[in-house]
């Protein structure tokens, strides 16, 4: 049991449900980067002796997922001038109830896991789990684009906290590797964004239906 | 030797295309060339069947792909030989017949040299992966040449029935494959042994019975068939129908083959199979008036008549009585030779016909007998001979079911009531398809020509005639000298295990030198009474118009139509044929012009398949609901089947 890193867990978690009630898409963003930092800490509390595997993977995951993603958000926000507000398919509230609805899931799935015994009692695998689940939960039922890749990017903070187990088992350049096509991935998204708000004057997925057939 | 000759010919008939694809469209020596190239391989073709049907062994190829498939084995046994040279004369005369076809193009000199390859490569194939290869490019090849005018709806809407109907029958076959592999351990075709469960021994017959009956067209699997022989160019369907079809009868030959003692039921449910084929498809004939169309539900007529035979062989082997085994095959194998020798020859004139007319509506032609006068001809022998009559050669192989199903009624069993109806059937459906054929004869060539014939149809050059009348030679040949063939047939008979009472050879069982001795006395009959007609006849009398009882607005569209002609036939059957009219109400003393209409929609297609396909679609148009166009429903698609997942684990 390691005091610190369940405190870091449990704002992890709290941060899922600030973004799930928050109405303003740059809160949202800049709590994405809030919970990226929090992630970069993770590494060095999970592996007490420090190498220059978790160093790097910290510190990778401090500049990605911390530092130039939510920069790189925030600057796609500005350039397509959209309104700040989030605009959910649901109510907030019952966003937030969904996402504890998610986190007691999550709490119930990660029990019956088959996991290594020394991973059984870790707090990682429910956090990992509810924040995959408010991932999937942004994605499905917010309208605007940029708020879908928030929401591909609190998928993706789940994953890593389940990476975490596997940190000492993944060679160094796949994690970093990983980090470099997420950093792609949002650069892309970005650009997308931009030429979906200048085609069409709106950045609502809600009406790109047309494409059906 | 034979090896090298049928390489040859299968090398030579798949690159045959080539020349024609270089010289393009418009050059007529591309074409010529491509002719040229596919009567050499069929000539290299045929010389190796005659060499294996005399005797000679092939020493087996082995042909390695890939190291993922087993290596394939391909040779000819006389079964195949048998059914290889029809295949050869068949493909040579449609590729003579393209050079003078109107509107050539490259595509069908290409795809008929595959088709040709294909076929024969087909017929070589010894085992299972080999079979069902060669099968699907056959397959493929025919949708092409099908689809060849494919600007008409009409055409593409045949095509694309064949070539899913094609596919079913590819995937039964797969199963079928895949059932013998199971049950022999390996792919090669090896006889059976009888310590396979009948389980998969039946399912072998019943997978054989879907896939091979669909490519045969048996009913009712028959029903892709009219329309892709109506749309194709004249030429392909005359291989489709010669040939191609009758690959199905080579699968269930093949099978039998491989079972040498089958169930009794098997030849039971061939036998009940074939009376309804010839009995349907005739019926069916009657009532079209698309003479292609007329030509192809024939074809369905023919293929009962084999089934006929080969149900009798199959009861044969089953009962252990070798006279019924040897008439039955003999009956069944000479007729698929007949048949696509007058069928291809019944298809040949009539592409020439409606080359010249421009139109295969039979109500639309008339009086052509006096414009193309050998090809009236050729198309009148193709049609005494696909009647059954002598001296031509449908009368023999109908005479050898014949005698097979007498020597039946003597059997214990269901096997003689059975044969009691099949010679029934046969009878009548003889009477039916004379009925149709002195339709099709006295509507298209007799009479007055009706108002929409061309005035300058005509013949057509020797590349349209050249090939009708090789194959009207061969269906003459073969009706007066059938002994010919007997000793041919008698291999490919003794190519099964003998049973237990030898019956002492075809050649005793089957009186083909009689046959002869007939035929040319009705021949000598005929000229005789022929010369007398003319030495009776009146010099002086002059030509006039026939005798019209005083009717003064006399006018060719007042002749028999085809709907006419068959319309007290098509009255008395229509609870089979279900014909559907539309017929004017004539309210007044003088009407104004109406308008009348019948046809007779295919009852397997029309009235049951494409319903029920219809309820299908829209069954699955429900599922669209599923498709709603938005990336969050997507999403939660996957979320969903993650939970699942989970909570299942």
């Amino acid at each position: 049991m390691n005091p610190s890193l369940d405190a870091v867990l449990v704002l992890v978690v709290l941060l899922n449900f600030f973004t799930l009630g928050s109405s303003r898409v740059s809160a949202v963003i800049r709590a994405t980067g809030t919970q990226g930092v929090l992630l970069a800490a993770l590494p060095f509390l999970v592996h007490e002796p420090l190498s220059t595997h978790v160093v790097l993977a910290g510190l990778g995951t401090l500049a990605v997922k911390g530092i130039a993603l939510p920069w790189l958000l925030m600057r796609a926000m500005r350039d397509v001038t959209i309104r700040r507000e989030v605009e959910p398919l649901i109510g907030f509230t019952t966003s937030l109830l969904l996402g504890g609805a998610g986190t007691g899931l999550a709490l119930l799935f990660s029990g019956g896991l088959p996991l290594a015994p020394e991973h059984a009692e870790s707090r990682l695998v429910p956090a990992a789990f509810a924040t995959v689940f408010t991932g999937f939960l942004v994605l499905t039922t917010r309208r605007k684009a940029i708020t879908q890749i928030v929401g591909y990017l609190i998928l993706e903070n789940g994953i890593f906290l389940f990476g975490l187990l596997l940190l000492d088992a993944l060679p160094v350049m796949v994690e970093l590797g990983v980090l470099l096509d997420l950093l792609v991935g949002v650069f892309v998204m970005g650009i997308v964004l931009h030429h979906i708000q200048r085609t069409f004057s709106t950045i609502d997925t809600a009406r790109f239906s047309t494409l059906k057939e | 030797m034979n090896t090298w000759l049928l390489i040859a010919a299968i090398g030579l008939a798949a690159t045959s295309g080539v020349p024609a694809l270089c010289a393009g469209p418009s050059k007529r020596w591309g074409r010529s060339l491509a002719t040229a190239m596919q009567v050499v391989a069929a000539t290299c073709g045929a010389a190796a069947a005659v060499l294996v049907l005399a005797g000679q062994s092939m020493p087996p190829l082995r042909v390695a792909i890939s190291p993922l498939v087993p290596a394939m084995t391909f040779a000819l046994d006389v079964l195949s030989a048998w059914f290889l040279l029809p295949v050869c004369v068949l493909c040579a005369c449609a590729s003579v017949f393209d050079l003078g076809w109107r509107a050539g193009g490259t595509r069908v000199p290409v795809f008929l040299g595959v088709l040709a390859a294909s076929l024969m490569a087909l017929l070589a194939a010894q085992d299972g992966i080999a079979f069902l290869v060669t099968w699907e490019a056959m397959a493929l090849a025919a949708f092409f040449l099908v689809a060849t005018d494919h600007h008409e709806r009409e055409v593409r809407d045949a095509a694309w029935l064949y070539l899913a109907t094609t596919h079913a029958s590819t995937l039964l076959l797969v199963a079928w494959v895949g059932t013998m592999a199971w049950s022999t351990g390996s792919f090669a075709f090896t006889t059976l042994d009888p310590t396979v469960p009948a389980a998969a021994r039946d399912g072998l017959f019943l997978l054989a019975l879907g896939g091979f009956g669909i490519k045969a067209g048996i009913v009712p699997f028959h029903f892709w068939l009219p329309a892709a022989h109506a749309s194709a160019p004249s030429h392909v369907s005359a291989v489709m129908s010669g040939v191609l079809i009758k690959m199905g009868i080579y699968g269930l030959a093949r099978l039998l083959w491989l079972v040498p003692t089958p169930p009794q039921w098997w030849g039971v449910t061939l036998l009940a199979l074939g009376c309804v084929s010839a009995f349907t498809g005739v019926a069916f004939a009657i009532a079209q008036h698309d003479l292609k169309r007329l030509l192809a539900y024939h074809s369905i007529e023919n293929i009962g008549i084999i089934l006929l035979g080969l149900g009798l062989a199959a009861l044969g082997r089953a009962t252990d009585r070798a006279e019924l085994f040897a008439l039955g095959l003999a009956g069944a194998l000479l007729h698929t030779w007949n048949h696509g020798l007058f069928k291809g020859l019944l298809f040949l004139a009539a592409g020439a016909t409606i080359h010249a007319a421009r139109t295969r509506v039979i109500d639309r032609l008339g009086g052509l007998g006096r414009k193309m006068p050998q090809t009236a001809a050729c198309f009148l022998i193709g049609a005494v001979a696909i009647c059954g009559l002598p001296p031509l050669n449908g009368f023999v192989s109908e005479l050898l079911t014949y005698l097979g199903l007498f020597s039946a009624l003597s059997a214990d069993g269901a096997t003689a009531p059975l044969a009691a109806i099949a010679i029934t059937v046969l009878a009548a459906v003889g009477a039916m398809a004379l009925l149709c054929f002195v339709k099709v004869f006295g509507v298209v060539y007799l009479g007055a020509p009706r108002g929409s014939v061309d005035p300058a149809a005509d013949d057509g050059g020797p590349a349209l005639r050249a090939p009708m009348f090789v194959l009207a030679g061969a269906c003459a040949g073969l009706g007066i000298a059938p002994f010919c063939v007997v000793p041919a047939l008698q291999t490919v008979i003794d190519d099964w295990p003998a049973l237990s009472d030898a019956a002492g050879g075809l050649a005793a069982l089957a009186p083909a030198t009689w046959i002869s001795v007939a035929a040319l006395a009705l021949l000598l009959g005929l000229a005789v009474m022929l010369r007398a007609l003319r030495l009776r006849r009146d010099p002086a009398q002059a030509a006039r118009p026939t005798w019209d009882c005083g009717y003064v607005r006399n006018a060719p569209s007042i002749q028999y139509t085809a709907a006419s002609f068959a319309q007290q036939f098509v009255d008395a059957s229509r609870r089979l044929l279900l014909p559907r009219t539309h017929r004017p109400d004539l309210d007044a003393l003088f009407p104004g012009p109406r308008r009348f209409e019948s046809h007779v929609p295919d009852v397997v297609l029309d009235r049951l398949l494409l319903p029920a396909l219809r309820g299908v679609a829209a069954g699955c148009n429900a599922l669209r609901l599923l498709q709603r166009g938005r990336v969050q429903i997507y999403v939660l698609y996957v979320f969903l089947t993650l939970l699942v997942l989970l909570l299942l684990r």
